[in-house]
């Protein structure tokens, strides 16, 4: 299939990487969310098992 | 630069987004979000049980995302009259920002994330009734009701009127009659709070046809039905202090905030039929927000300072 590049405009780029920096803050901030109420819900103890 | 089939960008709806992530947070409706948020966490930390303060925020915080998420849903339905309306002309996919699609996708998956984040962070009841909420308010009242009966938004006000009863939920696994009556104080709240404003924007519904009261009934008759949805609010505003929930010092202060609220309405009724500025129903409608917030914040002081006295006590 033929392909071609579109070029983006300022505005464009501007926004994609703003969108791309915004994805990334709430993907770390749903790390730590999950990582904390994984230990909050389920208590210290999940941390302490048999290895 | 972005590699795309040739064929996909030489179609007409192709389409770079030029969205930022302000425009997404702006299909969350924050306003009303903010709301949502302050009645939630009322009913939840209200709630006769010891909370874990990072539980509250993640179920206050999950509850607000899929609020967000319906309002995002109700963008994407409602873009074509959004668009004649001059109070929301200036919305993302009214604009044209966001594309109709990506609003829907975005609504739809974070309904989906906030219902399963709270069903696993705090319980299922909860999150049953938060996705009812998402489908009363995305399918019940903007697919179905606001366009088609001038009682859209008393039946619609529910969906507005749940975030207390989820915040309960969420703390006690359970339903009881103090966050009924919190729904109940919201939902009687929505029709005066909608008509005054419809009352001085009842051109633009009037444009989209829209059936808002005003535009049905007239302004006469709509400034009845407020004065009468006003007069019961005054009253089941006092309710959590008469049930036992709350002290004799909220129900005074849930009385004087009834009154204002009552003044309000009664400066409306008596509004002239040729006001055209319409002062009185634009200042009801900035007190039906201070009503709000100020009953509101007022059950959790109260709560609070119970709390505090039965820990001194103790």
């Amino acid at each position: 299939m033929e392909q071609e590049y579109v070029v983006l405009t300022e505005a464009q780029k501007k926004a994609q990487r703003s969108r791309s920096m915004g994805i990334a803050l709430v993907l770390v901030a749903l790390v730590v969310i999950f990582y904390v109420a994984t230990i909050t819900v389920f208590g210290p103890e999940i941390l302490s098992r048999p290895m | 630069m972005a590699l795309v089939d040739k064929h996909v960008f030489d179609e007409p709806g192709f389409h770079v987004s030029e969205a930022t992530p302000a425009d997404y947070f702006a299909l969350l409706k924050p306003r009303v979000m903010s709301l949502v948020i302050f009645t939630a966490f009322v009913g939840m930390v209200t709630a006769p049980v010891a909370l874990n303060p990072f539980q509250v925020v993640i179920a206050v915080l999950a509850i607000a995302v899929g609020a967000g998420a319906s309002g995002a849903l109700n963008m994407w339905y409602d873009a074509d009259i959004d668009r004649v309306m001059s109070r929301t002309a200036g919305r993302p996919v009214a604009t044209g920002r966001i594309q109709p699609g990506e609003a829907l996708v975005f609504g739809i998956v974070l309904s989906a994330f906030s219902v399963v984040t709270l069903g696993l962070l705090a319980n299922w009841l909860s999150a049953a009734l938060l996705a009812f909420t998402i489908f009363f308010y995305a399918v019940v009242y903007t697919m179905w009701l606001k366009r088609s009966t001038p009682q859209n938004i008393v039946i619609g006000g529910a969906a507005g009127a749940f975030p207390p009863i989820i915040g309960w939920a969420a703390a006690t696994g359970s339903v009881a009659i103090e966050p009924l009556i919190m729904f109940l104080i919201i939902f009687l709240w929505t029709p005066p709070h909608f008509w005054a404003l419809a009352l001085f924007k009842s051109d633009d519904y009037g444009r989209v046809g829209v059936p808002m009261m005003p535009n049905v009934a007239g302004h006469a008759s709509t400034r009845r039905q407020i004065f009468a949805y006003t007069a019961v609010v005054a009253l089941v505003g006092i309710l959590p202090w008469v049930i036992g929930q709350a002290s004799i010092v909220y129900g005074v202060v849930a009385a004087l905030l009834g009154l204002g609220f009552v003044r309000s309405a009664w400066k409306v009724l008596r509004m002239a039929d040729d006001d055209v500025v319409m002062r009185p129903a634009k200042a009801l409608f900035a007190y039906s927000l201070l009503y709000l917030f100020a009953i509101f914040a007022a059950l959790l002081v109260d709560s609070g300072v119970a709390r505090l006295v039965g820990a001194l006590g103790a």
